[in-house]
């Protein structure tokens, strides 16, 4: 793989990650986390949406007139989240029931936009994907560490399997909305001590 | 009267879109750096939620639900569920009126239209305008008690943005740890907000 797409595919994982740099889609990265599961249903959806999205987006980036380009990318991305919807509630009902109002959300998450708007409009097709993918993986890395805390920390298991036993008494905050902004506030925390370069100037 | 006023409670405090929900976090984040900014996009969000909440009702309940269209008489339209086009046709109303919004303020106050930039049209893509919408096609809330819905949180969420940013300009003095500065110590306070706010949960009218 050359250098470039490796870098599109990798740099947005925690060199520049959607959620703890751009601030990008937050909404949707602390409501759905109270428990892995749906963590990961919904970065797999964000995924799918993504990459297509970028892709069809790419595609057609020399046809769409630069005034109604926003109604544009908002049909395309709106149309796919309709059938991502439509998959989940197929053929996983009781976790689309969880997510509730969250997969419509997809739409107005602004990683999608923001990289439909910052890079599929400008790229072709090819690199675009693996944009949208590595940018879709950023976004899940987050997704996961904070399903995976609040998950063990609030209830004491992992994906539904009880880990922590009886002793151990669950901490209610953490499936609550505060515990999910600590949480990413210490996933900041953590990514900027380790990436030195992406703190903030006082 | 009392159910109303119940209902508005809730949406404003109990069930806060920002701080419960984490609705229009994006630009909850980024335009709370100053009190200014912060009271213009709070009134642009209170007024995009105040009108696209009823009328999202109103398109859902006449147009896109199961049986919805049977007000028109022909008999095929009748039991017509249009409600798979749902995300479709709301995000079309919010993108409608936030442009009008746009129209309006860069023709009548201009001072505003520069101040909110480029957060103005973002308004169409702030989840907390589409997901009141969503919520009151969950919930099946009527005409009514859809526009105190999106008015309730769109208060709500006015008052958390605007709270943050006050806390903000006051941190510009203190010391904080530098990788934690900016983002991550906003999402420690928003945090300590929430809990705030949690004791709200208790009040039913």
């Amino acid at each position: 793989m050359a250098s470039k797409q490796k870098e599109a595919l990798i740099d947005p994982l925690f060199n520049d990650n959607p959620i703890s740099l751009q601030v990008l889609g937050i909404c949707s990265a602390l409501a759905v986390t109270t428990k892995l599961e749906t963590s990961v249903v919904m970065s797999a959806a964000v995924i799918a949406v993504l990459t297509l999205s970028n892709l069809a987006i790419s595609l057609m980036r020399n046809l769409i007139p630069a005034s109604i380009r926003i109604i544009v990318q908002l049909t395309v991305i709106a149309s796919l989240v309709i059938i991502t919807d439509q998959v989940l509630k197929a053929f996983m009902y009781e976790i689309s029931k969880q997510l509730s109002v969250f997969v419509g959300l997809i739409i107005t998450n602004c990683i999608i936009m923001g990289r439909a708007e910052a890079y599929a409009m400008q790229n072709g097709p090819g690199m675009s994907i693996i944009d949208g993918l590595g940018n879709g993986l950023g976004y899940s890395i987050v997704l996961l560490f904070v399903g995976f805390f609040r998950e063990l920390f609030g209830s004491g298991k992992i994906y539904g399997v009880t880990v922590l036993g009886d002793w151990y008494q669950p901490n209610g905050l953490m499936v609550l909305a505060p515990g999910a902004f600590f949480l990413i506030g210490i996933f900041i925390w953590m990514n900027r001590v380790w990436k030195p370069d992406q703190i903030e100037a006082e | 009267m009392q159910e109303t006023l119940s209902l508005a409670v809730k949406a404003m405090f109990v069930e806060n879109m920002a701080l419960a929900y984490f609705l229009g976090m994006c630009s909850f984040l980024a335009v709370s750096k100053k009190v200014d900014t912060a009271i213009g996009l709070g009134a642009a969000v209170i007024f995009v939620l105040g009108v696209t909440c009823p009328l999202n009702n109103l398109m859902y309940n006449y147009i896109l639900r199961e049986g919805a269209l049977s007000w028109t008489g022909v008999e095929s339209l009748a039991t017509m569920d249009l409600s798979f086009l749902n995300f479709l046709a709301l995000i079309g109303t919010i993108a409608a009126s936030v442009q009008i919004v746009e129209m309006t303020l860069d023709k009548y106050a201009p001072a505003l239209y520069s101040a909110l930039g480029i957060f103005l049209p973002l308004i169409a893509v702030n989840c907390a305008i589409l997901g009141a919408s969503l919520f009151m096609v969950e919930r099946d809330y009527s005409f009514s008690e859809s526009a105190v819905f999106g008015l309730g949180s769109g208060v709500g969420w006015a008052l958390a943005v605007i709270a943050l940013a006050a806390i903000r300009e006051k941190m510009r003095y203190s010391n904080v740890p530098g990788p934690l500065r900016g983002l991550g110590i906003t999402f420690i306070v928003t945090g300590l907000m929430a809990i705030g706010f949690m004791a709200f949960a208790g009040i039913s009218l």
